[in-house]
């Protein structure tokens, strides 16, 4: 995967009540949910982005809640990536799951600035922040959560498990 | 090896299992609620999934929005029951037999100590108390799981957390799960589990045990466990037919931390806005005047909580302008708390007392807050907008310091 777009910076601990509050989970609408994607915390987000924009954090993003409403606003919303410190288990896997493209890396997290035209490419497992000029290595997924990507998350994976079972 | 490697290690089908490695486990439950189920519904037949791997290790719970808050929820929950209906599920509950999930799964027996748990809400880790291993997951894992009766997991570290010295008046669970947090933060154990430990624990009856566990998730932690005992296992008695599996943390167990937290020096716990890790000593609070006062909740909603609350408001009044809502964590604890005179005690001193939800812990209904408002709650979270409008605050309590705070008009503890 490799995407270019404009950077949107929050802090750490940004929990899954910041990126869609509890009161719009009473649908599971994709596009619905991203229509309120951030609002709590950054009320113009959904406004600013354009698609294809990247977001980035500190760290322990996607703590809190396990609502998987969360990756889904922010994928609807049509964030290509998100880069951060690190992140909190459970957003973790609901992100590989969905085929979210998420990015470990506490130095790019740090240096990047909100605007800054920044790419992505996840198979060379690099980071260019074309603002400042900086890139960033960072370690390509493995294990599990490689696989996941591979197959495209986790519905094709278990689907393929079943039929192997039958 | 440590309670949670053998956990992981028995539900992979291997003789040990080391920190990092990934293991795939038979999962003895699977749960999702009537936020999380819908999707997971819908993404159980995505994968081609005509049958829940076994109906009896399935559970369903509606209790976030209801009693149904708008026409959405109530479809919502109309989806999870047809999919119960569909799937011969015997755990979806209606009216009577319901509650909060992470209330009535451990009261209705569901779980027990050497299970392995998965469910599609954070606070699944509350099981831990009984000594197994649960955790939470997303919807999509949640469908994977009624699927497949498996998950993959890589195996923590765990950190070893030592409650030594003796629990001094009015403190509770809550407030040795939030002076932890507090020392650890909200990511100290992210990715790892919590083990709970030490004669204070050896001597804490179930009720705070589910409360420690239950907010394990606060500081990150993939899963929070107690090592089962006489309470465990006299705590499960009658609840169900099969046999519990119990383990203990072997002499040399490995940890990669070890915090120690002595109760002879501490006191009642009060997390401030916007995280769980914010806390101080009740001493330390300062004049905060309050509008809302939660008590309930998966984290505080117990029968024994309730004992606390009602102890403090017994014979006072909550002062005037001040909302108190007491929920019962389950239709079975509102029953008791009513016979036992709870609730009329509650309604004496000016308590509302609300039909079993998770409801304003989330903002969901039920307690809402305004813009400016300020609540403090037995709840477990008090991110931005969580109970409401994101200019309101949430304060986080034990029942005692929530009835207290409720009588003063502002926080206070309940020797106040």
């Amino acid at each position: 995967m490799k995407a270019t777009g404009t950077a949107h910076k929050y802090g750490d601990h940004i929990d899954t009540d910041a990126i869609i509050a509890a009161r719009y989970l009473s649908t599971t609408d994709p596009i619905e949910l991203a229509a309120h994607c951030m609002q709590d915390i950054d009320a113009g987000f959904v406004e600013r982005m354009e698609p294809g924009d990247i977001m980035v954090a500190g760290e322990n993003f996607g703590c809190g809640s396990s609502r998987e409403h969360a990756p889904i606003a922010i994928k609807a919303a049509g964030v290509s990536a998100v880069i951060a410190a690190n992140f909190a288990r459970i957003f973790y896997r609901n992100a590989l799951n969905i085929g979210l493209p998420i990015i470990e890396s506490p130095e790019a997290a740090a240096a990047i600035n909100t605007g800054d035209e920044v790419t992505v490419d996840t198979e060379a497992g690099t980071i260019v922040d074309h603002t400042t000029g900086q890139e960033f290595r960072f370690q390509p997924l493995d294990g599990i959560a490689a696989e996941l990507v591979e197959a495209g998350g986790l519905v094709p994976m278990v689907k393929e498990k079943l039929a192997a079972r039958k | 090896m440590n309670i949670t490697e053998k956990l992981l290690a028995r539900a992979a089908g291997r003789d040990e299992v080391k920190p990092g490695e990934f293991v795939n486990c038979a999962l003895d439950l699977v749960l999702a609620n009537d936020i999380t189920a819908p999707i997971a519904i819908d993404e159980f037949y995505n994968m081609g999934a005509t049958a829940v791997f076994d109906p009896k290790k399935v559970a369903l719970v509606c209790d976030h929005s209801t009693p149904n808050r708008n026409i959405d929820a109530a479809a919502q929950t109309k989806k999870v029951r047809e999919f119960a209906r569909a799937m011969g599920i015997p755990n979806y509950w209606e009216a009577d037999q319901g509650g909060i999930e992470h209330i009535i799964l451990p009261d209705k027996g569901l779980v027990l100590p050497g299970d392995v748990v998965i469910g599609a809400d954070s606070h699944t880790c509350t099981y831990g108390a009984l000594g197994a291993f649960s955790t939470g997951v997303g919807s999509t894992d949640a469908g994977a799981g009624m699927a497949l009766g498996e998950c993959w997991f890589r195996v923590p570290e765990t950190i070893e957390v030592i409650y030594t010295g003796k629990l001094q008046p009015w403190v509770s669970g809550k407030d040795l799960i939030l002076k932890l947090i507090g020392e650890i933060g909200v990511a100290g154990a992210r990715y790892r589990a919590l083990e709970f430990k030490g004669e204070v624990i050896e001597s804490l009856e179930m009720a705070g045990r589910f409360t420690i566990c239950n907010m394990a998730i606060e500081a990150g932690a993939k899963n929070g466990v107690v090592a089962p005992d006489e309470i465990t296992l006299k705590w499960i008695e009658g609840r169900s037919q099969r046999e519990p599996v119990v383990f203990a943390s072997d002499a040399d167990a490995q940890y990669c931390r070890t915090v120690e937290i002595d109760c002879n020096v501490l006191e009642p716990q009060v997390a401030f806005p916007h995280l769980p890790e914010n806390t101080k000593g009740i001493s330390e609070v300062g004049d905060v005047p309050i509008d809302q006062v939660v008590i309930g909740a998966c984290t505080n909603g117990r029968l024994e909580d309730l004992r606390e609350a009602a102890k403090v408001l017994e014979g006072r009044h909550v002062a005037e302008g001040i909302r108190c809502i007491v929920i019962p964590g389950s239709h079975a604890i509102h029953l008791e708390a009513t016979r036992e005179g709870l609730v009329e005690r509650f309604l004496e001193a000016g308590c509302l007392v609300s039909t079993p939800t998770c409801g304003p812990c989330l903002g969901m209904h039920m307690g809402v807050l305004a813009e400016g408002e300020r609540a403090i709650a037995t709840t477990n979270r008090n991110f931005v907008g969580r109970m409401g409008h994101p200019q309101s605050e949430v304060y986080l309590a034990s029942p005692a310091v929530a009835a207290a705070s409720a009588i003063a008009g502002k926080i206070a503890g309940p020797e106040d």
